[in-house]
C-alpha cells in the first residue's frame, strides 16, 4: 500500500498542486478564485468543532447535502420529507414534501433555482426551491432511487436506481421517459457523480463505471467490493470509491491505477459517504462506529478520528470551498467546523 | 413529444379520432376496462349481446329470471276459490318489447290485411304458385293451398265483378279480335325485351279460324313479364328434372332432361291446372296411394336408371344437342340451309348469323420419319485457351475438323454463369459463391496451386479420354471413361477443392457416405484414379461399377447445384430474430482474474476494462459536449447479435483457449517457429537459450504474451529497449504461446506481475532468490551496473528493479486466465468463429506488443537508436498522442507497425544498454 504511493507522484496527483494545469469546471469551483490553489497554502484545517446540531424532525436523515455555495444544505428524511436548512444559522427555511416514500438522495441546481430528489418511492422529483412545488416526477425506475445528481447545467438529471440503471431525465422537454438509460451495471447503482463530461457510477456489483460523453467511451473498474460511494476529486483527475470492505480508494481516472488506498473505518453494511475535502488535501468518510474517519490523501495516513456520536453516520456532506462538515446521524444533523472558526457577525 | 405530434399533423392525413392531448405532469388516462364497457337499451336495461330470439336483448333480470327477486309467475294465484284461469301463452307472451317494435323478431307493425287483398285466382299468381312449387324441395306441395281457398274475396275483386268483369279476363272497353299479329321474320332483330312466346298467344291459337265481325271480345288478361333471375350455374334453359313429367308422367316415357324449350316453358308457364285432361294429385312414392287417386298404375312406379341416358348418343332424330344444354338444334327441319348453323331457340334480342364463321382450319402435326430418335448428342468440343491447345490439336487431327467454336461448349459442361458469360449477362452481384472468397491472399495461392496440379492432371485425362472419344465415331456417355472424365472436370474447376462438407448423399448409407467422402477427397487432391482406390474392394464389379456411376452423379450434382444456387441467392439482410439475441458486443469479462489482481492492487489495466460507449444525442447536447460518434445511430453499448443458446453468450473466451489453435497454425507453419521447437519448451529453456538478452525483456515477452495482447490499449508497458529485444519478443510471443498451450503451470509467476505493475521496495529481496543460475547471473550484475548508471540522472527510488523482475518459480503463479483479444472483438460481429488457421497469427499476437513499444519509445527520452527507426517512430508517436485511448486507432497503426518488426531486427543491437529499471519505472 504504501509502496504504491510512493509510485505515484509522477501523475497529476492533487495534493501536490500539480493540478492547475487542469481546466477544473467540478461545480464546487465555481465560487471563483478559490478555484487555484494559493501559492502558499495554509495548512489545511480540518472541522473538528462541532457548531450545531440540528434536530430535524424528519426521523431518520438519509442524507445531507451541501448546496452549489455550501450556504445551505438539504437533509432526506424518512418521513417522505426534504427540507432546506442554513446550516450554520440553523435554520429550517422549507420543506418539500410531496414524495410517496422515504427521500434517499438530493441535489441543488447550480443556480439554486430548483431541486432534485429521489426516494424509495422509485421517483425522481425535480422541486421548484422558492414555490416548493413538484416541478416534474419522473418514473420509470423499477427499483427505489439511490442517488439523484444535476449535471452542470441542470439540464438533465441521473438517477442510480436499485434497479441497476442510471436514468438520464431531462428537464427542458416534457417527455416522460428518460433520455438514455444506463443499464451495464449488473447490480443496483449507490452512486453517481457528474462532471462537466463524465458520469461517474459505483454499483453494488463492484465496479466503478465512468461514462465519458466527451470520448464516447465507458470505463469500467473493477474494485470487487459493493460500492457505496464514489466522488471525483475536486481537480478531476482521481476518483474516490468506497466499498463495502472498509477501504476507500483513490483511483487515477484515466487509467484506473490505484493511488492511495484508505483503512480503518468500518463499513461493512451500510450505503456511507465518503469524499474529499474542500482542498483535496483530505479523503473523508463516514463510518460505522460513529466517527468521520479524515486521512492525509497522499500519504494515506489517517489525520482524524471525529468522533459524532454512538450510531452510524449515515450521511456526510462537505462544503465546497471551507472546511465545514455536516454529517447526518440518525434523526439530527451536525455541522462542524474548524478549531479557528469564529462566527461571522454572530450566529443565528 | 405531443409538441412533436402536432407538427407533423400538419402535412399529414390523419384518420380517426385523436387521442386528446395529455395535460401536464398528468398520467395518460387508462381505457375503461372491458368489464365497465355495457351497452344499455333505451330503458337503461343492460344489453346483452347474447340471446335466445334476436341476438341482443336482454332475457329476464340480467339474463336470469324476471325479476331482481326471482321468476314469479304472473298467472299464479293463491287461492282455493278464484283458481287461476287457464291462459294460453303465445310466443310474445315470451318476448321483450323489443322483439314486438319495428326491427324486432315479431314486429307489430300495420300491413295490409289479406281481406283487402287481391283473393283473385289470377294467373299470375297461379305461376308464381306453380313456379313456386316446381322449384320447391316437395313438387306440388302448393297444391294443396288450391284445394283449400278462402271463401271471401278481396273488395277490388267484388268491385270489378260489379263492373261486369269476369275473372280470366283482362280490364278495359271490349274489343274487336285484333288483326293477328305477324311472326317476326327471322332477318328482323328485335331489340330488347320481347314478350314470351307462350303463354297468352298460345291460347290465341285456338280462336284463330272463327272471328265473327260484330262480336266484341274483352281484352286479353296481360300477363306480366316473368323476370326470373338466373340465380343458378346451369346453362341456359336449362331446367331441372320436372316433377310433372318424373313423378306424373308416364311410366313409358323416356324422361329427357334436356327437353326443355318452348314447349317445356310452355309446360311450366301455361295451364298446369288443365294439364292435358290429367287431375293434379298427389302421388308417387312419397305419398302412397291416395283416395282420389284414379290412376293407381304407376303408384309403385320406381326411377330407373333405364329412363336416363347412359351413353352420349351419336345423334338423335330431332335433339342434336350431344348432351349439351344448349338450345337444341336441328329442330326445325324446313328451315333453309343458311339456319342450319343454328336452330333452335334464339334468344330474344338475338338473331341469327347472316354469315357463317369460317371453320378454323387444323393442321395436322408433320410426320416424324420413321427412323427418327428422340435423343441428340453434342460433339465433344474443347474451347480453344492455351492450356489445351495441343489438346485441340489431337483432336482436329483425329477427328478430322477442327471444333474451335467457343459457342457450341456442350451444354453439360457449362453452368449458369458460364451460359450468361456466353450471353453477356452481367454476372450476378451477390453473396460471395464459395467459400474461397472468405481465404486470405496466401491461402488463395496454395489452393491455386493445389488446382493447378489437379488441372493438369485432368487436362491430361481428358486428353486422352476426348482423343479416344474423338477416335470412336460417336460419343458413348454410358462410357465411364466420359464420365469419369466429366466429372473430374466439374469437380477440378471452380469450387471443386472447397467443399462444404454438409451435402451428403449418401447419409442413409454410412459406409458409402464415408466412400464418398473419400472419394471427394481423393478428387480434390487430384488423383486420377479416386473412384477406384475408395470403393470397396469386397464389392463386385456391378457393383462398383455402379457406385462409381453414382459418386461422379452425386459430385456433379453437388457443384452445380451448389454454384448456381448461392449465385442465385443473397444472405438475408435482416436476420432472423428467432434464434439470436442481441447481447452486449463487449462484455466485461470475468471477475476472477480482476478478483485476483484486486487482491494484489493491482488496479490499473488487470481491473479496467474499456468500451464504446455512445451517448445518446440529446444527452450530448443537454451537457454540452459534442457527439463522440456523430454518425451512429446507436444507444449505449454497441450490441451485436448473437446465437440465442450459443456458448459464446456465456462463455468469456479466456485467452488460453485460443491458442490451440495458434498451436496448431504455428505447427502448420513451420517458418515461423523458432530454432528449438521440435522440443517442448518451458518458460526457463527459453529464458536461458535466450541468454543473450537480459532476463527482463524476456519477463516482458512473456508478460505481454499473457497480458498485451488482450490488452493493449491499456498498457503503459515501457520497453526501452524495443531495439534490442525485438526479435526476442517476437520470438517468446510464440514461446509463451507454446508454454502455455504445452504445460499446465506455466503461467507468469507472481514476480512478473510485480515486475510488471508494482514498484520496487518490496522486490528487493526477491533478487537473491533468482533461480535462473550463476551465469544469468553474471550477466545481470553487468547489467545492474549499467541501470545504476542511468537510474541516477532519473534520481528515483526505484532502486533494483531488475532483481525484481528475475521469475521466482517457487511462488505460486497467479492464473489469469486472460480476456479475449479486443481487436479480435472490435472487428467482429455476430457468433465468434473458432480460431481457424490463419498464417497471420503471429501478425496478431506481434501487433500488441509493438505498440508497447512504441508507448515506451515515446516516453523514453535518452534512447539511443538508429535514426531511421526514429523518424518511423515519431510518426506513430503524434499517433499516439492524439489517442492515447483511442484503441481502435491503435490498433489500426498496430498492424502497419508490426511490419516493422522485420527491419526492426537489425536495429536490436542499438538499445542494449537501456536501463531495465527505468522501463519498469515507466510501467507502474
Amino acid at each position: 500500500m504504501e509502496d504504491n504511493n510512493k509510485v505515484t507522484p509522477k501523475r497529476g496527483f492533487p495534493g501536490q498542486k500539480v493540478s492547475v494545469q487542469a481546466t477544473v469546471r467540478w461545480r464546487g469551483r465555481e465560487g471563483g478564485a478559490m478555484a487555484f490553489p494559493e501559492p502558499k497554502p495554509r495548512a489545511p484545517e480540518l472541522p473538528q468543532k462541532l457548531l450545531k446540531t440540528l434536530d430535524c424532525g424528519q426521523r431518520a436523515v438519509r442524507a445531507v447535502r451541501f448546496n452549489v455555495d455550501g450556504n445551505y444544505c438539504l437533509t432526506c428524511g424518512s418521513d417522505k420529507t426534504l427540507k432546506l436548512w442554513s446550516p450554520l444559522r440553523g435554520t429550517l427555511l422549507r420543506t418539500y414534501s410531496g414524495h410517496g416514500y422515504e427521500v434517499l438522495d438530493a441535489a441543488g441546481s447550480f443556480d439554486n433555482s430548483s431541486l432534485c430528489s429521489g426516494g424509495g418511492d422509485k421517483a425522481v422529483v425535480l422541486w421548484d426551491v422558492a414555490s416548493g412545488q413538484v416541478v416534474r416526477k419522473f418514473r420509470g425506475h423499477a427499483g427505489k432511487v439511490n442517488t439523484v445528481q444535476f449535471n452542470e447545467e441542470a439540464t438533465v438529471i441521473l438517477s442510480g436506481s436499485i434497479d441497476s440503471t442510471i436514468r438520464c431525465w431531462d428537464c427542458r422537454s416534457r417527455r416522460p421517459d428518460p433520455i438514455q438509460t444506463l443499464d451495464e451495471a449488473k447490480d443496483g447503482i449507490s452512486s453517481v457523480k457528474v462532471s462537466d463530461h463524465e458520469v461517474l457510477a459505483g454499483s453494488v456489483d463492484g465496479r466503478v463505471r465512468r461514462y465519458d460523453l466527451r470520448m464516447g467511451q465507458l470505463f469500467s473498474d473493477f474494485v470487487g467490493s459493493p460500492i457505496t460511494c464514489t466522488c471525483f476529486s475536486r481537480d478531476g483527475q482521481c476518483t474516490l470509491v468506497s466499498s463495502l470492505d472498509s477501504t476507500l480508494r483513490l483511483l487515477d481516472k484515466d487509467t484506473g491505477e490505484l493511488l492511495g488506498e484508505y483503512t480503518g473505518h468500518k463499513n461493512q453494511e451500510y450505503k456511507l459517504d465518503c469524499c474529499l475535502s474542500e482542498r483535496d488535501t483530505h479523503v473523508v468518510s463516514c463510518s460505522e462506529d460513529g466517527k468521520v474517519f479524515f486521512w492525509d490523501l497522499v500519504e494515506g495516513a489517517l489525520a482524524l478520528a471525529l468522533p459524532v456520536g454512538p450510531s452510524v453516520v449515515q450521511s456526510l456532506a462537505y462544503h465546497p470551498t471551507e472546511p465545514c462538515l455536516l454529517t447526518a446521524m440518525g434523526g439530527s444533523i451536525q455541522c462542524w467546523r474548524e478549531e479557528t472558526y469564529k462566527a461571522e457577525g454572530g450566529t443565528g | 413529444m405531443a409538441a412533436l405530434d402536432r407538427d407533423s399533423d400538419e402535412d399529414l392525413v390523419s384518420y380517426g379520432t385523436g387521442l386528446d392531448p395529455l395535460e401536464e405532469g398528468e398520467r395518460p388516462k387508462k381505457p375503461i376496462p372491458l368489464q365497465d364497457q355495457t351497452v344499455r337499451d333505451e330503458k337503461g336495461r343492460y344489453k346483452r349481446f347474447h340471446g335466445a330470439f334476436s341476438g341482443g336483448f336482454s332475457a329476464g333480470y340480467f339474463n336470469t329470471v324476471g325479476s331482481k327477486e326471482g321468476w314469479t309467475p304472473s298467472s299464479f294465484v293463491s287461492s282455493r276459490q278464484n283458481r287461476a284461469d287457464k291462459s294460453v301463452f303465445g310466443p310474445e307472451d315470451f318476448m321483450d318489447e323489443e322483439d314486438l317494435s319495428e326491427f324486432g323478431i315479431a314486429p307489430k307493425a300495420i300491413v295490409t290485411t289479406d281481406d283487402f287483398a287481391s283473393k283473385t285466382k289470377d294467373r299470375i299468381r297461379e305461376k308464381a304458385r306453380q313456379l313456386a312449387a316446381a322449384t320447391a324441395p316437395i313438387p306440388g306441395a302448393t297444391l294443396l293451398d288450391d284445394l283449400i281457398t278462402p271463401a271471401e274475396l278481396s273488395v277490388g275483386f267484388e268491385l270489378l265483378r260489379k263492373m261486369g268483369w269476369k275473372e280470366g279476363q283482362g280490364i278495359g272497353p271490349r274489343v274487336k279480335r285484333r288483326p293477328r299479329r305477324q311472326k317476326p321474320d327471322p332477318g328482323v332483330k328485335i331489340y330488347g325485351c320481347a314478350l314470351p312466346p307462350g303463354g297468352s298467344e298460345g291460347s290465341e291459337d285456338e280462336d284463330d279460324d272463327y272471328l265473327p265481325e260484330n262480336v266484341t271480345f274483352a281484352p286479353k288478361d296481360v300477363t306480366p313479364v316473368d323476370f326470373t333471375p338466373k340465380d343458378n350455374v346451369h346453362g341456359l334453359a336449362y331446367k331441372g328434372l320436372d316433377p310433372h313429367q318424373a313423378l306424373f308422367g308416364t311410366s313409358g316415357e323416356h324422361v329427357n332432361l334436356f327437353s326443355g324449350g318452348p314447349e317445356g316453358a310452355n309446360n311450366l308457364l301455361g295451364d298446369v291446372g288443365v294439364n292435358k285432361g290429367r287431375k293434379l294429385g298427389i302421388s308417387g312414392q312419397a305419398f302412397g296411394v291416395g283416395a282420389l287417386e284414379e290412376e293407381d298404375d304407376d303408384i309403385y312406379a320406381t326411377e330407373t336408371l333405364s329412363k336416363y341416358d347412359t351413353i352420349l348418343k351419336d345423334e338423335e332424330p330431332g335433339d342434336g344437342l350431344y348432351g349439351w344444354t344448349a338450345p337444341r338444334q336441328y329442330k326445325n327441319q324446313k328451315v333453309s340451309e343458311k339456319e342450319l348453323h343454328y336452330v333452335g331457340k334464339i334468344l330474344d334480342g338475338f338473331s341469327l348469323a347472316s354469315k357463317p364463321l369460317s371453320s378454323k382450319k387444323i393442321y395436322p402435326p408433320p410426320e416424324l420419319p420413321r427412323d427418327y430418335r428422340p435423343v441428340h448428342y453434342f460433339r465433344p468440343v474443347v474451347a480453344a485457351t492455351s492450356e489445351n491447345s495441343h489438346l485441340l490439336q489431337v483432336l482436329s487431327e483425329t477427328a478430322g475438323k477442327p471444333t474451335h467454336d467457343p459457342g457450341t461448349h456442350s451444354r453439360h459442361q457449362l453452368n449458369a454463369s458460364k451460359r450468361g458469360e456466353l450471353l453477356g449477362e452481367a454476372p450476378i452481384q451477390g453473396a460471395p459463391t464459395s467459400v474461397l472468397e472468405f481465404l486470405s491472399e496466401k491461402d488463395k495461392e496454395r489452393l491455386k496451386e493445389v488446382k493447378q496440379a489437379t488441372d493438369l492432371k485432368a487436362a491430361q485425362l481428358k486428353a486422352r479420354s476426348l482423343a479416344q472419344n474423338a477416335s470412336s465415331s460417336r460419343p458413348q456417355p454410358s462410357s465411364p471413361d466420359v464420365g469419369h472424365c466429366s466429372w473430374h472436370m466439374a469437380l477440378s474447376g471452380g469450387t471443386a477443392p472447397v467443399r462444404a462438407s454438409n451435402f451428403k448423399p449418401f447419409a442413409k448409407d454410412p459406409e458409402k457416405q464415408k466412400r464418398y467422402e473419400e472419394f471427394l477427397v481423393n478428387v480434390k487432391r487430384g488423383q486420377k484414379d479416386a473412384l477406384e482406390c475408395c470403393l470397396d474392394p469386397s464389392m463386385t464389379e456391378w457393383e462398383r461399377r455402379r457406385e462409381q456411376d453414382e459418386f461422379a452423379q452425386a459430385a456433379l450434382l453437388y457443384v452445380s447445384s451448389h454454384s448456381t444456387l448461392s449465385s442465385r441467392f443473397t444472405h438475408a439482410k435482416m436476420e432472423d430474430d428467432a434464434e439470436q439475441v442481441e447481447v452486449p458486443r463487449d462484455q466485461e469479462n470475468d471477475v476472477s482474474d480482476k478478483q485476483s489482481a484486486v487482491k494484489m492492487k493491482l488496479f490499473g489495466k488487470l481491473t479496467r476494462d474499456t468500451f464504446e460507449w455512445h451517448p445518446d444525442k440529446l444527452l450530448c447536447k443537454r451537457f454540452n459536449v459534442a457527439d463522440p460518434y456523430p454518425s451512429s445511430t446507436l444507444v449505449g453499448l454497441p450490441r451485436v447479435k448473437r446465437d440465442k443458446y450459443s456458448v459464446f453468450n456465456f462463455l468469456t473466451v479466456p485467452e488460453t483457449t485460443s491458442s490451440p489453435a495458434t498451436q496448431a497454425s504455428s505447427e502448420k507453419v513451420p517458418q515461423h517457429r523458432g530454432p528449438d521447437k521440435s522440443r517442448k519448451p518451458s518458460r526457463w529453456d527459453t529464458s536461458k537459450e535466450e541468454k543473450k538478452e537480459d532476463s527482463i525483456s524476456e519477463f516482458l515477452s512473456l508478460a505481454r504474451s499473457k497480458v498485451g495482447p488482450p490488452k493493449q490499449e491499456s498498457s503503459p508497458l515501457v520497453n526501452k529497449e524495443e531495439e534490442h529485444t525485438m526479435e526476442s519478443v517476437s520470438n517468446k510471443v510464440n514461446k509463451g504461446v507454446d508454454s502455455q498451450t504445452e504445460g499446465e503451470g506455466s503461467r507468469p509467476s507472481m514476480d512478473l506481475f510485480k515486475a510488471i505493475f508494482a514498484s520496487s521496495s518490496d522486490e528487493k529481496s526477491s533478487s537473491s532468490e533468482d533461480e535462473q543460475g550463476d551465469s544469468e547471473d553474471d550477466q545481470e550484475g553487468t547489467r545492474e551496473a549499467d541501470f545504476q548508471g542511468s537510474q541516477e540522472a532519473d534520481s528515483v527510488e526505484t532502486s533494483s528493479v531488475a532483481q525484481a523482475s528475475e521469475p521466482a518459480p517457487q511462488e505460486p503463479a497467479p492464473f489469469f486466465p486472460i480476456q479475449k483479444i479486443q481487436v479480435d472483438e472490435r472487428e467482429e460481429f455476430g457468433p465468434q468463429l473458432p480460431p481457424v488457421f490463419c498464417p497471420n497469427a503471429r501478425q496478431k499476437l506481434e501487433a500488441p506488443l509493438k505498440e508497447k513499444h512504441k508507448k515506451s519509445k515515446e516516453k523514453h527520452k535518452t534512447k539511443k537508436e538508429h535514426r531511421r527507426k526514429k523518424e518511423k517512430k515519431k510518426k506513430h508517436r503524434k499517433h499516439k498522442h492524439k489517442g492515447k485511448q483511442k484503441n481502435k486507432k491503435s490498433e489500426k497503426s498496430s498492424s502497419s507497425e508490426s511490419t516493422d518488426s522485420s527491419d526492426s531486427q537489425s536495429d536490436e543491437e542499438g538499445a542494449a544498454d537501456l536501463s531495465p529499471q527505468e522501463l519498469l519505472r515507466r510501467l507502474g
